[in-house]
C-alpha cells in the first residue's frame, strides 16, 4: 500500500514537471514578438527590445525555466505583467471559489448519479428509460448552456437566485450556499448524465454475478445486497468515469465562472488570456496541472479502499 | 469455435449496408439525420441564403423584436439574427470538422501503428496520450489563445490534437484484439502485405466504432468552440453560434429571446449528433449479441449430442410397456416405491414441489417456459439427487426453490411448500424468514459465488450477525470453528483472505461452511463438486455426506454425474428437457431404470470404455457400507 501510493505520487510529480515544462517551452517560444504583442504594433523597435530584455525574454528559454521553476518551487510564481500583483497569491485568492463548486458539483455528481443508476439499473422500465433520456440529454448539450438557461429561469425570471456574485463561505455559510447553488447545478448536470449511465451499466453487471445469488441465499437482504456489496464491486469503474469528469468540470468551471461572473481561477484565466498576460496564464496551468494530480492521488486511494486487489497489488 | 469466430470480423461491406437501412427504422435516428441534412445545407449556401448582409449593423435595427422584415429580429449591434444565424452555421460547422478532422488523422494513424507494430512508438504514443489527457481542454486552449491570438482555425486545430486520443484509444484497442486473431496471421503468412493487412482487416473492424466516435466528438468540438466563442475570445467579426450567444447574454435582460436561436442551433446539433451515436451503437451492439446467441446455439447444439443421441420423447410407447405393478406413473414421471432402505427412514415431508413451472419473459412474444410442471418430496433428512444433462431445467427448479431466479424468470405455476410455507411467488419478506435460516444453498463455482471485495471472514460473519442476532465475537468464534470443520487447515489466515488468495477447493469449503452455518433443515446443493480438482471432489464429497448425517440435514443435490448420486443419495430423480421421468431409490434407479432417458445416461457412462466400469460396483459397495 505505500509503495502504491509512492508510485502515484511520483508519477504525479512527474507530469506536473513535464507540463510545466511544455507550457512553459510553448508559452513563451516567441520570445521577442511576446513584448511586441503587449505592446502594440506603433511601438518602436527600441521600447520592444527594451521592455522585451526588462521581462527577461531575450535570455535563452532553458534559463528562463530554470529561473522560473526555482522560484515556482519556492513558491512564487512570478508576478502579473499587468496588475503587477503576484501570481501565486491571486490564484490563492480564487482558488477557493473555483474548488467550492468543481469540488460540489462532483460530489453532488456522485451522489445523484449513484442514486439514478442504482433506480434505473434495479427498476428498469420507466424509469430506466427516464434516466437514459436525461442521460443522453445532459451529455450532449453543453454545460454553459444548461448555465444560462438556469440563469434565465431561476435568476432572471423566477429571482430564487442572485444572478451573479460570490459570497465567501467564511462571511456567510447561506449567501454561499446561494451563491453556489446554480453554478454548481449547471455544472454537474452534464457529470450526472455520464456518471450515472456508468452506475447503471456497472450494477447491472455487478448484479448478474453469481455471489449475488450466494449472498441473497444466506438471507442478506436485497437492499443490503445493492448497497454494500454490489456498488463496492461497481465502485471502481464508476470513479474512474469521475476522475475523467471532473478533469472536465475544472474545464466547464472556466465558462460557468464567466457567467455567473464568480471570482475564481476560470475568470482570472480567461482576463489573462485576452491581456496576454503570459506569467498569470502559466501560474493557471501549473495549478490546474497540481489539483489534477491531487484529485487523482484521491480517487486512486478511494479505489484501492474498494478493490483489495488494487491495494495487494 | 474458431471456425465459428472467423465470420464475425469478415462481412465488412455488408454489414455497412444493413447498419445504414437498420438505422432507417429507429424514428430519433431518422429525426437526427434529417435535421443533421439540413445543418449541413445550410453550412454549405447559408451566406447566400441571408436575406440581410449578416456584418451590417443599423441603428434603427438594435435589439429590434421580430417583425416581416427582421424575422428573428436584430442583435446588439443593429444585426439581422436570421442572417447572422445562416451565416455563422457555415463558421460553426467548419470549426468543428476542423477538430474533428484533425483528431481522425492523428488519432487514427496513430493507433494504428502503435497498435500494429508496438515497440517503442506505443510507449510514447500512449504516454503523450496521458499527458493530453491531464489538462481540462479549455485551459490548454486559452493558454494557446494567449500566445497564439483569436484565430477560430488555430484553435480547432490544437483541440483536434487534444481530441486525438479519444480515436487513439478505440484504434489501438480493436487493432491490439484484432492483431492476434488467426485470420491476420494467416494473411500475414499468405504474403500479404502490412498496409494491405491493416486495409482489409484492420480497418474494416474499427470503421464503425470511428463513425459513432466521429459523431460524439463532432458534438463536443462544437460545445468547446462556442464555448470559446461564448467568452468572446473568438474572432468577433466573424459570426458564429458562441458568438451571437455572447452578444445575447449581454443583452439578456432586454431581449432574452436573443438566445434562444443560438442556443437552440448549439443544443439540436449536440443532441442530434448524440442520438446518432446512440442509435448506431444500439444496431451494431444488437448485431454482435445476435451472432454471439447465434454461435452459443451452434455450440450447445453439438455439444449435447454426445450426452442425448440417445433422448427418447416421453409420448413413446416403451413407458406404457412397463408392466410392474409398484411403478405408477405421477404425470409424466415413472415413480418407484422405496426399497428396504429407503423405507426406513422418516417419511415427513421438509419440501414438497407439486406441478411447477418455470417461464422466462421475453422482450416480445409469450414466456418461455423451461421447466414444465415437475413434482418432487424430500423427506426430513434425506438427500434428493436431482439428476440431467446440462440444460434439462434442475439448476431452474433449485433456484425456483431458493426463489432467486435470474432477471426474467418466475414460476409460472405450481406450489413449492417448505413445512408448510407456500413459497412459489412468495414475497421477500416470506423469504426473508427461509433463505439463510431454514434452507442453505451450496453453489457450483466456488470462485464466483464469493465477494471478491470482501474478507472470507466478513461473508461468514454477515448472515451470522444477521440472521441468528449473534454478536461480531460469537459470529466470529462460530465462522472459525466452521472453517476448522470443513478442513481448512489454518482457519485464521482464511478468515483474513480475499477469495481469490485461496484456492477453488478452499473457497468451496467456504462455501459449504457458509451454507451450513446457519443449521439449515434443508441444503440445496447446485452441482458442488463440478468445477473442482477430481482430488478435491472426492475429499468435497466426503464433507458433504459428513456433514449431512451429523446435522441430520435433508439436501437436494443437483448434478449430472451418476458417481456422485451414487456416493450420496438416498432418492434420485431424473430430469430431461424440463421434465421429470423418472424417480425412486437410488438403487433401484441405477440398477434397474425403466425409462429409456436414464436407461441411455447410464449406458453412456459405462459405454465410455472399462475405467468407468466400477462405478456401479462401486455404488453398490458404498450402499451396502451405508446400510
Amino acid at each position: 500500500m505505500p509503495m502504491f501510493i509512492a508510485r502515484r505520487l511520483l508519477s504525479g510529480v512527474v507530469l506536473v514537471f513535464v507540463i510545466s515544462f511544455v507550457a512553459f517551452s510553448l508559452l513563451y517560444a516567441s520570445g521577442g514578438d511576446i513584448a511586441r504583442r503587449l505592446l502594440g504594433q506603433t511601438a518602436s523597435e527600441e521600447t520592444v527590445a527594451r521592455k522585451a530584455e526588462q521581462l527577461g525574454l531575450d535570455r535563452p528559454l532553458l534559463s528562463q525555466y530554470g529561473d522560473w521553476l526555482s522560484s515556482a518551487l519556492a513558491g512564487d510564481l512570478g508576478r502579473s505583467w499587468f496588475s503587477s500583483l503576484p501570481v501565486a497569491s491571486s490564484l490563492s485568492d480564487r482558488l477557493a471559489v473555483t474548488l467550492s463548486i468543481v469540488v460540489g458539483a462532483t460530489l453532488i455528481a456522485a451522489v445523484v448519479s449513484i442514486v439514478l443508476g442504482v433506480l434505473a439499473a434495479r427498476r428498469g422500465g420507466w424509469i430506466d428509460g427516464a434516466v437514459q433520456f436525461v442521460s443522453v440529454i445532459g451529455f450532449a448539450i453543453p454545460g454553459f448552456l444548461i448555465a444560462l438557461f438556469l440563469v434565465l429561469v431561476f435568476a432572471v425570471n423566477l429571482h430564487w437566485f442572485k444572478a451573479t456574485g460570490f459570497v465567501p463561505i467564511t462571511q456567510s455559510f447561506g449567501g454561499w450556499a446561494a451563491s453556489v447553488t446554480l453554478p454548481i447545478a449547471a455544472l454537474s448536470l452534464g457529470a450526472i448524465a455520464t456518471v450515472a449511465q456508468q452506475v447503471r451499466g456497472s450494477v447491472i453487471d455487478a448484479m448478474s454475478r453469481d455471489y449475488v445469488r450466494t449472498l441473497r441465499s444466506r438471507g442478506i437482504g436485497i437492499n443490503r445486497v445493492v448497497y454494500v456489496h454490489v456498488l463496492r464491486n461497481a465502485g471502481g469503474p464508476a470513479l474512474a468515469v469521475l476522475a475523467v469528469q471532473f478533469i472536465g468540470l475544472l474545464g466547464g468551471a472556466v465558462i460557468v465562472e464567466q457567467i455567473f461572473a464568480l471570482p475564481g481561477i476560470g475568470q482570472l484565466t480567461v482576463q489573462a488570456t485576452s491581456q496576454g498576460d503570459i506569467p498569470v496564464v502559466m501560474g493557471v496551468v501549473v495549478i490546474t496541472a497540481i489539483i489534477v494530480v491531487v484529485v487523482n492521488l484521491l480517487i486512486d486511494l478511494a479505489q484501492a479502499a474498494l478493490n483489495p486487489k488494487v491495494r495487494l497489488s | 469455435m474458431t471456425a465459428v469466430d472467423l465470420p464475425l470480423a469478415v462481412p465488412a461491406t455488408t454489414a455497412r449496408v444493413s447498419l445504414l437501412r437498420r438505422m432507417l427504422r429507429k424514428p430519433l435516428a431518422v429525426v437526427s439525420m434529417l435535421f443533421l441534412a439540413v445543418v449541413g445545407v445550410i453550412a454549405i449556401i447559408g451566406p447566400w441564403i441571408a436575406p440581410l448582409d449578416p456584418t451590417e449593423a443599423s441603428l434603427q435595427r438594435i435589439l429590434a423584436d421580430p417583425s416581416s422584415e427582421l424575422i428573428l429580429g436584430g442583435d446588439s449591434a443593429g444585426r439581422d439574427v436570421l442572417s447572422r444565424l445562416l451565416a455563422a452555421t457555415q463558421t460553426s460547422i467548419a470549426a468543428a470538422l476542423v477538430a474533428l478532422i484533425t483528431a481522425l488523422v492523428i488519432g487514427v494513424v496513430a493507433g494504428l501503428i502503435a497498435g500494429y507494430y508496438r515497440g517503442l512508438f506505443d510507449s510514447v504514443a500512449s504516454w503523450v496520450t496521458s499527458l493530453v489527457m491531464a489538462l481540462p481542454g479549455i485551459v490548454v486552449l486559452l493558454a494557446a489563445r494567449s500566445v497564439l491570438g483569436p484565430s477560430v482555425w488555430l484553435a480547432m486545430l490544437i483541440f483536434g490534437v487534444l481530441l486525438a486520443p479519444a480515436y487513439y484509444r478505440l484504434v489501438y484497442a480493436a487493432v491490439t484484439a484484432v492483431r492476434s486473431e488467426l485470420y491476420v496471421d494467416a494473411a500475414r503468412v499468405s504474403g500479404l502485405s502490412d498496409l494491405r493487412i491493416i486495409g482489409r482487416h484492420v480497418l474494416s473492424v474499427v470503421r464503425a466504432p470511428i463513425i459513432i466516435q466521429s459523431a460524439i466528438i463532432g458534438g463536443i468540438a462544437i460545445a468547446i468552440q462556442s464555448g470559446l466563442e461564448f467568452l468572446g475570445l473568438g474572432d468577433m467579426n466573424v459570426p458564429t453560434w458562441g458568438s451571437m450567444l455572447n452578444d445575447a447574454f449581454g443583452s439578456m435582460y432586454r431581449q432574452p429571446l436573443l438566445m434562444l436561436w443560438p442556443s437552440l442551433a448549439i443544443a439540436l446539433t449536440c443532441i442530434a449528433l448524440t442520438l446518432l451515436a446512440n442509435a448506431m451503437r444500439d444496431v451494431l451492439e444488437r448485431t454482435v449479441a445476435v451472432r454471439r446467441r447465434r454461435r452459443r446455439a451452434v455450440t450447445t447444439a453439438t455439444g449435447s449430442i454426445a450426452a442425448v443421441t440417445t433422448s427418447v420423447s416421453l409420448s413413446g410407447g416403451d413407458v406404457d410397456a412397463i408392466d410392474d405393478s409398484d411403478i405408477h406413473i405421477a404425470g409424466d414421471t415413472i415413480v418407484h416405491p422405496d426399497d428396504e432402505r429407503t423405507s426406513q427412514g422418516p417419511r415427513d415431508r421438509i419440501l414438497t414441489i407439486r406441478d411447477l413451472r418455470v417461464g422466462y419473459e421475453q422482450a416480445s412474444g409469450p414466456d418461455v417456459e423451461v421447466v414444465h410442471g415437475v413434482s418432487l418430496d424430500i423427506r426430513k433428512g434425506e438427500v434428493h439427487g436431482l439428476i440431467g444433462e446440462s440444460g434439462s431445467g434442475k439448476t431452474q427448479t433449485a433456484f425456483a426453490v431458493l426463489g432467486l431466479l435470474p432477471r426474467g424468470g418466475r414460476v409460472t405455476a405450481g406450489s413449492i411448500v417448505y413445512e408448510g410455507t407456500e413459497l412459489a411467488e412468495a414475497t421477500e419478506k416470506v423469504y426473508a424468514g427461509i433463505r439463510g435460516k431454514r434452507i442453505g444453498y451450496i453453489p457450483q463455482e466456488p470462485m464466483s459465488n464469493l465477494d471478491p471485495s470482501f474478507k472470507i471472514g466478513y461473508q461468514l460473519v454477515e448472515p451470522l450477525r444477521r440472521n441468528l442476532g449473534l454478536s461480531t465475537k460469537e459470529s466470529t468464534e462460530r465462522s472459525l470453528a466452521l472453517l476448522d470443520r470443513v478442513g481448512i487447515p489454518h482457519p485464521k489466515r482464511t478468515f483474513d483472505a480475499y477469495p481469490f488468495e485461496v484456492s477453488g477447493g478452499m473457497a468451496q469449503r467456504v462455501l459449504i461452511a457458509g451454507a451450513v452455518s446457519t443449521d439449515p433443515d434443508l441444503i440445496i446443493a447446485d452441482e458442488p463438486t463440478t468445477a473442482l480438482d477430481v482430488t478435491v471432489q472426492a475429499e468435497v464429497l466426503d464433507l458433504l455426506r459428513d456433514l449431512q448425517r451429523e446435522r441430520g440435514m435433508a439436501m437436494l443435490l443437483v448434478t449430472h454425474n451418476f458417481g456422485v448420486v451414487a456416493d450420496l443419495c438416498d432418492r434420485v430423480t431424473v430430469m430431461q428437457q424440463g421434465r421429470f421421468v423418472e424417480q425412486g431409490p437410488v438403487r433401484t434407479i441405477l440398477g434397474t431404470p425403466s425409462h429409456p432417458y436414464t436407461q441411455s445416461l447410464l449406458d453412456a457412462i459405462l459405454d465410455e470404455g472399462p475405467a468407468r466400469g466400477p462405478l456401479v460396483t462401486e455404488a453398490t459397495t458404498s450402499e451396502g457400507g451405508r446400510a
